[in-house]
């Protein structure tokens, strides 16, 4: 099958998503389409998958116009598509969730699951998925999950697939595994549209690159290109994403894990028996892929999740902190910057002053006096966030703007203005950079080698990207199942990581 | 839910003032067609409809008039009463009815802006009661002092109830909304019983039915004209509780953390706050807002309670809240409105309209402003430009 | 807006397995055993099985007071025992266990009013289950609506639009089934209304169901006063259905009467339950409701219309629901009274969560309270020992038990009460 899109124009109230986007992938190749967060990759894929409606274009299928009204049109025309957020029903089986949308039935409209099942097992034998029909899809690693969703779209007959941004929540070797799927399936016939901002990917597996930004198409390359001509592809400019970073002697350990366990929500072991070490003025990277205990990790360091019984102890200083609240651990030393900003660092519907005052409400705090005899001051705390837009240069309209209006990259700087500013002597910063565009990344970047050198702040950076690992760590441990596999120093090679990263030691 | 009820009421509550009026405007006019609809005048007109259709339409007509005119004369200002006393009684009962639902509707607001959807305003006026009762028709006191007793104790006992609805949930994670309808009709029963039995509450010339004694003299809150109005202080104390609600809401930091924990309790969480005492605090002192408006009824009644008297204000109180939104001053309003509506009822009964139609109205009113899109559709104003970006 | 899903996001609210079923029920156990039984009255109980005049007799069945509360209550202890080695070996209290537990304390507070009386038992089983059909069935209808994801506060507005609507349709027309017909489609009118604005325009659920309500109460108290008590002869004297009494199977003894010989609201309450279930569970039709109320997104994207499975579901769930109301006037009353509901939508509300959202499991906890209220009405003329006032309030403070300890960390519908925009 043929796929064209041509002169696809999407747009949201005065953002144009998409600005005359066109793109045509031939049977059999695999089409990457590589840009950065925000550059409309994903809007593209949802007018091309009939979840949106774009407002110009039009899409070509073995060069007959098609319309798509939802998924459904698209589905029957023969795409298909892996969210990058899985679509499954997490309380379902694989056969009930495969099956959904197009269920085979007896008499009466009930289901016929056992045709269900032989379908789910036809696929997965003849791409050796080895998927069990019958498990709760709950149940499943997150890799087998992914390969549900192939099978969900295998079995509509899809013979295009789209996988947007399907190694996020892969393990090294799990995207290897599906790189693998992917050239099997490409040389069954099918194609693939490959979605994804990391360029190794890229260069692995694509037949061809269309690079994005701002929603239009600034050309094609090929994966010999080097990493760097793709990047400032992307980026529109020279990028230069390595750190300026000195060489210098870290202080004494502020922060020490000893031998913690905590619980995930599930009451599965996420965090099994960690050991770490912090040091003033230096950073120390938690490596890993996703759902490896970083997130549990986290919230038991800052006290939003207790410490198994009988497991060790996190000390501040060589004092334990566990009798210790949340509130009595940022304001004694602790800025924390979480992983979901909109989840957990920022109320949306608050402007920046409400934002800014979010950790910092209670009269005995140690920061700025924004609060007296009970009584917010407005005055102080209109100065105070004035300067903190000023400095980490966020842009926004005024302090009274609901954070909610304001950009992910604006955003994550607002919650770093915070913390930043507020007294601290550990920086605890997960995923900074996830869903942020390059300017501010580069931004935010520095503003963490600002804290190491001139804070003589501990700061303990989780992230899941490599890339960020690399050029901000001083030392990096790396998380699997729940442990640290080692802790090793910044010079250590991709591959050694990779490898760290699935279990496998150093 | 409660967070995208929370949301959602925020937005309710940001909506304009010209939205507000189309609101009241729609709500009578649907209410008017109802009054017609089923009204008798009106109803014989209809075999001789297509021969006189003039007739249905005059009598529509007069009705409506006669049905809002009652109500503007019995709850704002009745220019048939025989003295100029009696023409200025209903703006003074206007007043009188308005202030329990004023006090409770501000409770309640306040909930529902920590994500709390408190509908047990009934219950906890009615544990209200039981307290100020107990201290205004068993406890000897000092005028003044006996009063302000009772109303402290009026606030402490609904507070308490109140702060067991949120105990429920903080610790369970059950919904408020089934916990405090459930404890609603716990406490019915409970003040009932109370009522009924000898020792209790129950009036010593009550015979069987549940009745209290009159409270004491000491314990009633005075009124403002003296005997020419029924009209007490109440309405003061109600003025002082917007006072305060706005107070603790726009200007304090406990106000501002319960709000936090309103839009988001899980970035409160982060930021230290205990999220579950959070809602145990802003159930207490929502309940405690509702403690005011037991204390107007318990300590207004010259005659002695009865287990009728908490008068639905808990429920009144949801709507009140809902069109008031987030602004003490707009509650205050939405107070004096949904009072009028129960000072004017008598007079609608009078001209043979029934007073029921106020709740139609009522329930239509804050209808149309919860559920903006309805007015929308409704008068082709346009739709707001505004949408979301996502990618 | 779209909800972001990350994987396993869902499987964090599983049902937990509850501490605190064994406390809640080793409470009850000992309430049963001391108040009742050692503490308990030993006049003698009464249990009168079969009715008169049946084909089968049954002797009636004598015991003491306070020696049936023990032996009850040994029975419940044993549950306890039971229900606390499930949690000790962290596994859930099966459902029916609990169920199980909440029918012997019933009767355990049966024997221990009933001292010195005769128990009626064919009589408050078959007016339990008379008193549980609104109950079932508007719980019936919130479960539909939860199932897509929308969750039902106005299940009580929906009891007393069908009450009213065929209490006024069957005695203008002067046919009960048009009555019925009437309830259903009135209501399931009035859910639409809740549907749209729910799916369409996003008006927060709770809201616009309190406020739903609030219409339905004020818009039945005005036709009521208005029209009903000035016409009650023509308007709302509708009477009820015949009682169908099965041959031979009615006189069974004990289940007999509250089984086959009913009215047609309670029979039709008897296919609806299996119909509901059969619906969600084993069909295709069931299989995307269910996926658009756990997640609606991944529904959409395999090309199931999330707003219209939602609007339906939810307007066949409150058709169901109308017919509990016509269960309640022309099914029960023969009239229709003022706010004649009197909150059994509010229990209705609180046994969804308490059958899990599984029409069997919905209806039986509908059927605990359906005691709990013929139990008031028949305690209230053997003037028990405590005030009726306290009875009254047993299935409520039962359902804050239920709802708070009892039932757990229930898991509901993973979008329940999420509105689903895309984009």
């Amino acid at each position: 099958m043929k796929l064209e899109i041509k002169g696809i124009t999407k747009r949201f109230g005065s953002l144009v998503a998409n600005d005359s986007i066109s793109l045509t992938v031939n049977a059999g190749e695999i089409v990457s389409l590589l840009g950065e967060n925000g550059a409309g990759k994903s809007t593209l894929m949802n007018v091309l998958y009939g979840l949106y409606q774009a407002e110009a274009g039009e899409i070509l299928i073995d060069d007959q116009p098609v319309k798509f009204k939802g998924p459904g049109d698209a589905m029957a025309a023969g795409i298909g598509m892996v969210h990058q957020h899985f679509m499954l029903i997490p309380v379902f089986t694989v056969a009930e969730n495969v099956a959904l949308g197009h269920e085979p039935t007896k008499f009466a409209g009930a289901m016929d699951l056992d045709k269900a099942r032989a379908r789910v097992r036809e696929i997965s034998d003849q791409f050796g998925f080895n998927v069990d029909p019958d498990a709760l899809v709950r149940d499943l690693p997150v890799g087998v999950q992914q390969r549900v969703e192939i099978i969900k779209a295998l079995s509509r007959n899809a013979k295009t697939l789209v996988l947007d941004e399907p190694t996020a929540v892969l393990t090294p070797q799990e995207t290897d595994e599906l790189m693998a799927i992917m050239r099997e399936l490409a040389k069954s016939g099918t194609s693939i549209i490959f979605i994804t901002h990391k360029l190794r990917e890229v260069q692995a597996v694509a037949d061809r690159i269309v690079v994005i930004r701002l929603g239009k198409v600034v050309g094609e390359a090929k994966p010999t290109d080097t990493a760097s001509e793709l990047a400032s592809m992307m980026v529109g400019r020279e990028v230069d994403l390595t750190v300026k970073r000195s060489k210098k002697q870290s202080g004494d350990v502020v922060l020490s894990l000893e031998n913690i366990s905590v619980l995930d929500d599930r009451g599965q072991l996420a965090v099994a028996g960690l050991s770490l070490e912090v040091r003033a003025g230096e950073v120390l990277a938690i490596a890993g892929v996703q759902g490896n205990g970083q997130t549990e990790l986290a919230e038991a360091i800052v006290g939003l999740r207790k410490l198994e019984r009988g497991s060790g102890s996190i000390k501040y200083r060589g004092l334990s902190i566990e009798g210790e609240s949340v509130r009595g651990r940022l304001e004694r030393f602790l800025s924390y910057v979480p992983e979901d900003r909109k989840k957990d660092g920022l109320v949306s519907e608050f402007s920046l002053e409400e934002n800014l005052l979010l950790n910092q409400s209670f009269e005995d705090d140690r920061g700025a006096p924004f609060v007296k005899r009970g009584l917010i001051d407005s005055a102080v705390l209109k100065a105070e966030t004035d300067k903190a837009i000023e400095s980490f240069d966020v842009r926004t309209q005024s302090s009274k703007t609901t954070a909610g209006k304001l950009s992910g990259g604006n955003q994550q700087k607002m919650v770093l203005a915070r913390e930043m500013t507020r007294p601290h002597e550990v920086l605890l910063v997960a995923q900074p950079t996830r869903g942020v565009d390059v300017g501010s990344i580069e931004f935010i970047h520095e503003q963490i080698m600002l804290e190491r050198d001139e804070q003589q702040t501990a700061v303990l950076l989780i992230s899941t990207e490599l890339d960020e690992v690399l050029s901000l760590a001083d030392r990096i441990a790396v998380m699997y199942r729940g442990r640290v596999v080692g802790v090793v120093s910044a010079d250590t090679s991709r591959e050694t990581l990779g490898k760290m990263m699935a279990g496998i030691a150093a | 839910m409660s967070s995208k009820t929370q949301q959602v009421i925020v937005e309710i509550m940001a909506s304009s003032v010209t939205r507000v009026v189309l609101s009241i405007l729609l709500g009578f006019f649907f209410g008017g067609i109802f009054m017609v609809l089923f009204n008798e005048n009106v109803v014989a007109t209809y075999a001789n409809f297509f021969s006189a259709p003039g007739d249905t339409f005059a009598a529509a007509f007069q009705t409506i008039v006669d049905g809002y005119g009652a109500l503007l004369r019995g709850a704002i200002f009745n220019p048939g009463g025989k003295d100029v006393v009696a023409m200025f009684r209903p703006i003074t009962e206007t007043l009188r009815m308005s202030a329990p639902l004023i006090m409770a509707g501000l409770g309640l607001a306040l909930g529902f802006r920590v994500g709390l959807f408190n509908i047990g305003g009934t219950g906890q006026i009615v544990m209200g009661l039981v307290a100020s009762t107990w201290v205004s028709t068993r406890m000897e006191l000092p005028p003044i002092i006996h009063m302000l007793v009772a109303l402290v104790a009026a606030v402490v006992a609904s507070a308490l109830w109140g702060a067991i609805a949120g105990f429920l949930k903080a610790r369970t994670g059950a919904h408020e909304v089934i916990v405090t309808i459930m404890m609603n009709y716990i406490a019915i029963n409970f003040f009932t019983w109370m009522l009924r039995t000898d020792g209790l509450l129950h009036a010593a010339t009550g015979g069987g039915t549940p009745k209290s004694d009159p409270p004491a003299e000491s314990a009633m809150l005075p009124t403002i004209f003296g005997d020419l109005y029924k009209l007490h202080i109440g309405i003061f104390i109600a003025v002082f509780a917007a006072f305060a609600y706005w107070l603790l809401m726009e200007r304090s930091a406990i106000g501002y953390r319960f709000r936090m924990v309103g839009h988001n309790a899980n970035a409160a969480r982060a930021a230290g706050i205990k999220v579950e005492r959070t809602f145990i605090w802003a159930m207490a002192v929502s309940a405690a807002f509702v403690g005011l408006a037991a204390a107007n009824q318990g300590l207004s009644e010259p005659g002695g309670i009865t287990s009728s008297i908490h008068a639905d204000i808990g429920f009144d109180a949801i709507t009140v809240a809902l069109l008031g939104g987030n602004s003490a001053k707009r509650i205050v309003a939405a107070g004096l409105l949904f009072g009028a509506f129960k000072a004017g009822s008598p007079a609608m009964q009078v001209v043979g309209v029934s007073p029921e139609i106020l709740g139609v109205v009522q329930a239509l009113i804050v209808l149309f402003i919860a559920a903006p899109p309805l007015i929308k559709s409704m008068l082709r104003l346009p739709e707001s430009a505004e949408q979301k970006v996502n990618d | 807006m779209a909800t972001e899903v990350k994987p396993g996001m869902f499987s964090s609210q599983t049902a937990k397995p509850s501490k605190k079923a064994g406390l809640v029920m080793g409470g009850f156990t000992l309430i049963t055993l001391f108040a009742f039984g050692f503490g308990g009255n030993p006049a003698a109980v009464t249990f009168q099985l079969a009715e008169k005049g049946h084909l089968l007799s049954v002797p009636d069945f004598t015991v003491s007071s306070s020696g049936f509360s023990l032996l009850v209550g040994g029975l419940m202890g044993i549950i306890t025992l039971i229900a606390t080695w499930l949690t000790i070996k962290q596994k859930v209290v099966p459902l029916w266990l609990s169920l199980i537990f909440g029918l012997l304390g019933v009767t355990a507070l049966l024997g221990w009013l009933a001292a010195g009386n005769v128990v009626p038992v064919s009589f408050i089983l078959s007016s339990a289950v008379v008193l549980a059909v609104p109950i079932i069935l508007g719980a019936l209808g919130g479960v539909m609506s939860e199932r897509v994801g929308v969750v039902n506060i106005a299940i009580e507005g929906q009891l007393l639009t069908g009450a009213f609507v065929a209490s006024v349709v069957g005695s203008v027309t002067d046919n009960l089934w048009l009555g019925v017909l009437a309830a259903a489609i009135a209501s399931a009118i009035l859910s639409m209304s809740l549907a749209s604005l729910a799916i369409k325009y996003l008006v927060d659920q709770i809201i616009i169901g309190v406020l739903i309500n609030l219409l339905v109460i004020g818009v039945t108290n005005f036709l009521y006063s208005q029209w009903l008590a000035n016409d009650g002869a023509n308007v709302n004297y509708p009477g009820t259905f015949d009682i169908l009494a099965i041959p031979v199977l009615s006189e069974i003894p004990i289940i007999g009467t509250a089984l086959f010989a009913n009215r047609v609201t309670v029979y039709l309450a008897f296919v609806l339950v299996p119909l509901v279930w059969y619906m969600l569970f084993r069909t295709k039709l069931g299989l995307r409701a269910r996926a658009v109320g756990e997640h609606p997104l991944a529904a959409d994207t395999v090309g199931i219309n999330v707003a219209r499975t939602r609007f339906w579901w939810v307007t066949a769930g409150g058709a169901i629901a109308g017919i509990g109301g016509a269960a309640l006037s022309i099914g029960n009353v023969g009239a229709f009274g003022r706010e004649m509901s009197g909150g059994l939508g509010f229990i209705a509300l609180a046994v969804v969560i308490l059958g899990r959202w599984q029409p069997f499991y919905v209806s039986a906890s509908a059927l605990l309270f359906g005691f709990a209220i013929i139990m008031r009405i028949w305690a209230n003329q053997v003037s028990p020992g405590i005030p009726t006032d306290f009875i009254t309030m047993v299935p409520y403070v039962v359902t804050l038990i239920a709802v708070t300890g009892f039932a757990g960390k229930v898991r509901p519908p993973a979008a329940s009460g999420q509105p689903y925009t895309k984009g």
